[in-house]
């Protein structure tokens, strides 16, 4: 049997996935990480976009995260996320819309929204925008 | 039939409000259950973050970060949670009561405190009461939202990093059962190490980027996630002991009820007793 690595997926709201895994895919700051069972610990942050998580039968589940942290153990891996949702769920419809509105808005740096609040949504969208298409063209 | 009317006036005004109470009990009832289906579901996240937290406190890193290190305490910061609404028993009294012996046992050592209410009922107990009000939050409403904290938790931190408070508390209540909330005190800052004996060995992170920053986002991130918790779960109290106070005032009034409609009763047939030996003795003198 292949070795495994508890995984713990959890956001402020809820908790998305708890589990077993033999490996785990995340987006870390500085670069994609492919986390395998007895990784040396580590701490970084994670950018928004898609963390994979391999299951016992070598099956593959997506969860689109808008950033967060993650936390590496020998035996434990934790992703603190800051709103994960399923990635199967996401609509993509819903996501370009939100990423148009933020471009708009930095567009019009005059109107009430801070810049920078806008640029973190506009990366967010076009992360969540990307991992959709990475799901599609899978199937 | 002197008292009769004015029992009977009594005896309907209670009845209405007893119908208040009714309908609040069965309100807080229905937000309770979504109250603790919101606690429940925040809480993997903070337990995790202990964990995580914990497992940090272990490692031999190569710098300390300030909020893990222990320091000579001449200020305290307390992060207080109440509710916003009254009509709740004893929940946010007890708390206070709470807060006061804490805060108490401090300041006849001589430390100073700073506080920052969160909830309506805390607001208003720190104008009435002893104790410097840095910042504070109400109104959050029955669905918390994170950012709504955010900048009273800031004001905390950046006390904590400016060397104005050594340490931070949260007291608010832990959600036991329906019928029991405790009062607690939660020290956030500085993050008291656990004692995991399996991570006794000499071992650090691989930090990415680098540890400063990282440290800095986690523990930021830590406290907002036990305050944000213990905000969900007094709104869980709150609900409970509303509901408890509500179904013990709807009894009373039960109980009153039935005790003014006995003296009705006695004062109508002392009545109709009167007025039938009134009749008797008429028709006898005539």
């Amino acid at each position: 049997m292949a070795m495994t690595t508890h995984v713990d997926i959890v956001s402020a709201e809820k908790e998305i996935w708890s589990g077993e895994a033999t490996m785990v895919f995340a987006p870390g700051i500085m670069g994609e990480l492919g986390i395998a069972p007895r990784h040396t610990p580590l701490l970084t942050r994670l950018k928004a976009g898609e963390v994979r998580v391999r299951g016992q039968n070598g099956e593959d589940e997506s969860y689109f995260i808008s950033g967060g942290m993650l936390e590496i153990q020998p035996h434990v891996v934790t992703i603190l996320s800051d709103t994960a949702v399923r990635a199967d769920d996401l609509d993509e419809a819903a996501a370009i819309e939100a990423k148009q509105r933020a471009e708009e808005a930095m567009q019009d740096k005059n109107s009430d929204m801070d810049f920078a609040k806008a640029s973190a949504q506009l990366a967010e969208a076009a992360a969540m925008v990307e991992t959709i298409k990475k799901i599609r063209g899978r199937r | 039939m002197s008292g009769a009317k004015e029992i009977r006036g009594k005896i309907k005004s209670i009845k209405n409000t007893q119908k208040i109470t009714k309908a609040m009990e069965m309100v807080a009832a229905s937000k309770m259950r979504k109250a603790q289906e919101r606690m429940r579901a925040s809480r993997p996240y903070a337990e995790k973050m202990r964990n995580v937290i914990a497992h940090l406190s272990q490692a031999h890193a190569e710098i300390k970060h300030p909020y893990m290190v222990e320091r000579e305490v001449k200020r305290v910061g307390y992060i207080v949670v109440s509710s916003d609404r009254g009509l709740c028993g004893g929940l946010n009294v007890n708390v206070f009561k709470k807060t006061i012996k804490h805060m108490k046992a401090l300041h006849d050592t001589g430390v100073e405190i700073d506080v920052v209410p969160v909830g309506r009922k805390a607001v208003d107990f720190f104008k009435r009461n002893p104790g410097n009000v840095v910042a504070e939050a109400s109104q959050l409403g029955d669905s918390p939202h994170i950012n709504d904290l955010i900048g009273s938790i800031k004001v905390m931190l950046d006390a904590f990093t400016d060397g104005k408070i050594d340490e931070l508390h949260l007291i608010s209540n832990t959600f036991v059962n329906t019928m029991t909330q405790e009062p607690t005190v939660l020290q956030m800052l500085p993050v008291s190490g656990s004692t995991d004996e399996t991570l006794k060995h000499h071992w650090d992170y691989i930090y990415e980027p680098d540890s400063k920053e990282i440290l800095d986002g986690l523990l930021m991130r830590f406290v907002e996630s036990q305050v944000y918790q213990g905000v969900v779960e007094n709104i869980a109290c709150e609900m409970s002991a509303r509901m408890v106070a509500m179904k013990s005032a709807t009894d009373n009034a039960n109980d009153i009820i039935s005790e003014l409609e006995t003296v009705y009763n006695k004062a109508r047939q002392a009545a109709i007793t009167q007025e039938i030996s009134e009749i008797v003795a008429g028709a006898s003198a005539v």
